[in-house]
């Protein structure tokens, strides 16, 4: 005979402002096998778990449901204070009348219904429940970090620092990332490229970190503390352990109307290149689109100016497979393509340009060697307009919602260099608001107004026409004077918003994490767990989680490391007990749950049987290792016989479940 | 061809190649056709018939039959050979088990279509030329070969035979069927007139089973509906509304799996439609995931058990919902 203690919670207000707790205590006191049935204003506290363990004990209770808040908050709290009380921890259901009830309605009626059908269920449910014991799983002590950027390298240098091995992979043919491609960093000014560079060559040279650039993630398999990774390494057509960075190649190679990415197109490289003079690891690549000898067959330069003998035109892309233990995604972020925005003409004229492509006019290693020229006829600009927010906070489909967060800070910044350098240069900024919440970062824009007399106007840009004497006319609006502008430009500077790199998509399908609807990775938890994905073992680095400055960035890569190493220094975790099992006597042997199974934790055994004509019979049947199952339940609904069963989610469950809800 | 086929049986019978044949014998009706087992060369010669009613599919026998010592000899249609195919791949038939011998499909003939004519009596059905003769205890009538077509064979979808070890005549091609014009019919309708439909046709049902037992699919070690432990035995029994999901429930799972052979309508004694809750099944897998055929081999993904980053997103199912 079951005997189940039903537990309410008020939650404060939380709970009992819109669902009458008392009825709800009241009704499911009725429900069948329920012994007692009781209500209290915070059932996580203290006070309120020795309600539940007294109960417990003195009632004899061979089940609890809890009807609070998700058991995402409090479910471990109420196993945990079950355990203590001598019942196993997996004869408590939650009841969540918090997240699904109390704060989606407003009808108390409705609301305290729900309420009720919502215990009722986790009663109905917890009459099957059967006592789980959990296992151990080892850690494998190695962790991988996807994306090389500045957060990739910070997370990766501080997790070796720690003492464990590392992997960075990293798709371009260089570590470094966006950072590497800016001029200067906002608000102290310094080099990027000096502050950079120096945590590239220690990552290269540290011992416990392994670089795999112009690689791909191919597959993960496995699970938190046991990941199995395929990492593509692409074809570069040269040796890398022969490759000395000579650069001898690229000068050689004829082929070299290549836009070069590294400089935003702005200028050109050879099929073979490097893609900057502080790359990591300094080895050439060979772009296959433009390669003669790989297009054509006809060329060979490279190969024959080549001391080392690196060039390999026959190199293919290998696969390496390795386990990690912990997998930090650190893919970052790019700006938004604005071929939607005819308004700004950016296709229409190369003197309207992003932001990111200034950087890369202002660079020294940049297309003019550091002297700010236009695109089109390589003159000064004399006046430059910037426009703030170009796709950011933006309602319709060409944009994003979100404020993209970096683009202030960077457009003062070049607007206070462009007025330092070239002091005759008029400089515009049109914004919407300034935002500069960030430590010295109001000072900072306030220099650019006050003392380099930037000319900051509140108004959007209406339209940017190109002039057939290379000027631009830029149509505008200034909110605060209430007048329409035309400003005779030279050059125009859009703020592109940010978007996360495309690959993140796909990578978070391989990893089982969840993405917004902007693709920015989601965390565990908005405010406690911001480094964490909701999946075990996977964490958050820098802009892929969302938009980020580079001091924000470097913090979250340590705070990424920190809880990476957190997981590495265990020698086991334990495992969910809630795992798939097959009843062989009802197994047809038909592989659908094998084919499902993310984790590769179903295997077939051939089993002797035993009929009732007392005859034997050998059958195929599947096999769960349950040290790999993660108990995703995508076996039990793809079985076609009902044979696979998950523990503590069993189909009985899931009916008694939906029955008691269709009561 | 009936004479090449009891060829062939007893020559591999004589030389060992095989210690069984299925086929198929007559029963006490010229027409009454039913899958049979035969082990001798005397077995065959009295009893072997391969005629215009032997349209029963004998992939399913094979689940058991390769479940015995030795080596089984079966004559598959091209329509059974996809089931015979996706039954390998469920590992459910011992492909080494197996000569397969590729024979010529239908049009096979529907007797219920015959005796709708009001023909009665019958002794013997011939085929003269796409005439059929009927010899009856009344006297000789004849009809049109095909007014008395088989449904299934009128929207066949393929000649061709996905495997064999050997062929007995042609071997044919993938045909251009027209077998989802029904299941368009009906998801052209309101879902009302859907309703009401399959009330109608659903409601004649006499939980006969016939269905489940003639599916190739349905080969489950324990079925889910003889299984008290499913807990779906008591959402489908035979006396309520409820009673139609029994063929919801089995349209479910199959899904993915069943080849269209048509056997489920073929044997139904109520004459209901079943067939084409699968072929919904099928439209919908064609629709959603790409053309999928099941059974055409023995190694592809089903697109059911098969995950790819191209896969529609669920939210298609609640849009298409919408009226």
């Amino acid at each position: 005979m079951q005997r189940i203690g039903v537990f309410v919670c008020h939650c404060g207000t939380n709970i009992a402002a819109t669902v009458d707790v008392k009825a709800v205590a009241e009704a499911l006191g009725h429900e069948p096998g329920v012994v007692i049935s009781q209500d209290y204003q915070y059932m996580c506290s203290e006070s309120g778990q020795e309600l539940v363990k007294n109960a417990i004990k003195e009632q004899k209770l061979t089940g609890v449901v809890i009807c609070s808040c998700s058991p995402r908050m409090h479910e471990n709290t109420f196993r945990k204070a079950a355990a203590s009380a001598g019942l196993n921890p997996y004869l408590v259901e939650i009841a969540n009348i918090r997240e699904q009830c109390s704060w989606i309605h407003k009808d108390i009626a409705t609301a305290t219904e729900k309420a009720i059908i919502l215990g009722r269920t986790a009663v109905a449910k917890v009459h099957l429940n059967t006592p789980l014991n959990s296992m151990e799983s080892p850690v494998v002590k190695r962790a991988l970090v996807i994306g090389g950027g500045i957060a990739g390298i910070q997370t990766a240098l501080d997790i070796a620092e720690a003492g464990f091995d590392v992997d960075i992979v990293e798709k371009q043919p260089t570590i470094g990332g966006k950072m590497a491609q800016i001029d200067k960093t906002f608000p102290t000014l310094d080099c990027a490229a000096c502050i950079l560079t120096p945590k590239m060559v220690e990552a290269s040279q540290n011992e416990r970190i392994t670089i795999h650039s112009f690689s791909e993630v191919a597959d993960v398999k496995g699970f938190v503390g046991n990941f199995t990774v395929k990492i593509k390494k692409k074809a570069r057509f040269v040796d890398e352990t022969k490759c000395t960075g000579c650069g001898l190649c690229t000068e050689k190679c004829p082929m070299k109307k290549v836009p070069n990415e590294f400089n935003m197109g702005l200028d050109n490289r050879s099929a073979i290149y490097i893609p900057f003079a502080q790359a990591v690891p300094k080895v050439a690549t060979i772009d296959p689109n433009y390669c003669m000898m790989l297009k054509t067959g006809k060329c060979g330069v490279c190969s024959k100016v080549c001391s080392a003998g690196a060039i390999d035109y026959k190199q293919q892309d290998t696969f390496i497979e390795q386990q990690y233990g912990a997998i930090v995604v650190a893919t970052g972020f790019n700006p938004i393509n604005l071929d939607k925005y005819d308004e700004f003409a950016y296709n229409q004229c190369p003197d309207v340009v992003t932001s990111l492509e200034l950087e890369r006019l202002m660079n020294a290693a940049g297309p003019n060697g550091g002297t700010l020229l236009r695109p089109s006829d390589k003159t000064h600009p004399h006046t430059i307009v910037f426009v703030q927010c170009v796709g950011s906070r933006c309602d319709d489909e060409k944009g994003k919602p979100y404020c993209s967060k970096i683009c202030c800070m960077y457009t003062a910044k070049h607007a206070m260099l462009i007025r330092e350098k070239y002091p005759d240069t008029e400089v515009y900024v049109f914004y919407i608001d300034v935002r500069t919440p960030g430590k010295n970062f109001d000072e900072f824009y306030r220099r650019a107004v006050e003392q380099y007399n930037v000319h900051y106007i509140k108004g959007m840009v209406g339209k940017v026409t190109p002039k057939s004497d290379g000027k631009i006319d830029v149509q505008a609006s200034d909110l605060l004077a209430n007048e329409q502008l035309h400003i005779n430009a030279d050059m125009v500077v859009l703020a592109a918003a940010i978007e996360p790199d495309k690959t993140a998509r796909p990578l978070a399908t391989m990893l089982t994490t969840q993405m917004d609807t902007n693709d920015f990775f989601t965390e565990a938890h908005p405010k406690l767990r911001p480094v964490e994905s909701a999946t075990a073992g996977i964490f958050l680095s820098g802009a892929c989680q969302g938009p980020k400055d580079i001091p924000e960035t470097v913090a979250q890569a340590s705070a990424a490391a920190a809880k990476a190493i957190g997981l590495l220094c265990k020698n086991s975790i334990t495992c969910n007990p809630c795992v798939a099992h097959s009843d062989e006597l009802m197994c047809n042997g038909c592989s659908s749950c094998e084919k499902v199974c993310p984790y590769g934790a179903i295997t077939y055994i051939d089993k002797e049987f035993r009929m009732p004509d007392r005859t034997t019979k050998v059958r195929r049947v599947a096999s769960v290792n349950p040290a790999v199952c993660q108990g995703c339940g995508a076996c039990t609904v793809a079985c076609p016989s009902g044979a696979m069963d998950l523990s503590g989610f069993s189909n009985s469950q899931i009916m008694a479940e939906v029955d008691a809800i269709c009561k | 061809m009936q004479e090449a086929m009891i060829k062939r049986a007893k020559e591999l019978l004589a030389d060992g190649s095989v210690d069984r044949v299925i086929g198929w014998k007559r029963g006490e009706f010229t027409y009454d056709i039913t899958p049979a087992v035969f082990t001798s060369a005397e077995e065959i010669d009295s009893d072997f018939v391969c005629d215009d009613f032997t349209a029963a599919n004998v992939s399913k026998y094979l689940v058991k039959e390769t479940q015995k010592e030795g080596k089984v000899l079966a004559f598959l249609k091209p329509c059974d050979t996809y089931s015979f195919n996706q039954l390998v791949k469920e590992h459910r038939i011992d492909r080494e088990k197996v000569y397969v011998i590729g024979i010529e499909g239908g049009p096979k003939l529907d007797i219920e279509k015959i005796k709708a004519k009001g023909i009665t009596g019958i002794l013997s059905v011939k085929n003269e030329d796409y005439t059929l003769r009927i010899e009856t205890i009344y006297g000789t009538q004849t009809m049109p070969f095909y007014e008395a077509v088989l449904d299934k064979c009128a929207s066949c979808k393929s000649k061709k035979h996905v495997v064999f070890d050997e062929l007995i005549g042609e071997d044919g091609d993938v045909l251009d069927s027209n077998r989802f014009e029904m299941v368009e019919k009906l998801e052209n309708m309101t879902s009302q007139e859907r309703f009401d439909f399959w009330r109608d046709q659903l409601s004649k049902c006499i939980r006969c089973n016939a269905c489940r037992n003639v599916c190739p699919a349905c080969t489950c070690e324990n079925c889910v509906f003889d299984n008290p432990k499913s807990g779906i035995d008591n959402k489908a029994p035979a006396d309520s509304f409820e009673e139609n999901m029994f063929h919801i429930i089995r349209a479910f799972h199959v899904a993915g799996r069943c080849t269209d052979c048509g056997e489920c309508s073929r044997v139904c004694p109520q004459h209901i439609p079943l067939h084409l809750l699968n072929r919904k099944f099928i439209k919908d897998i064609n629709e959603l995931y790409g053309e999928y055929q099941a059974g055409a081999d023995t190694t592809s993904r089903a697109p059911l058990t098969d995950y790819t980053k191209d896969d529609c997103e669920p939210s298609v199912v609640h849009e298409r919902g919408v009226e």
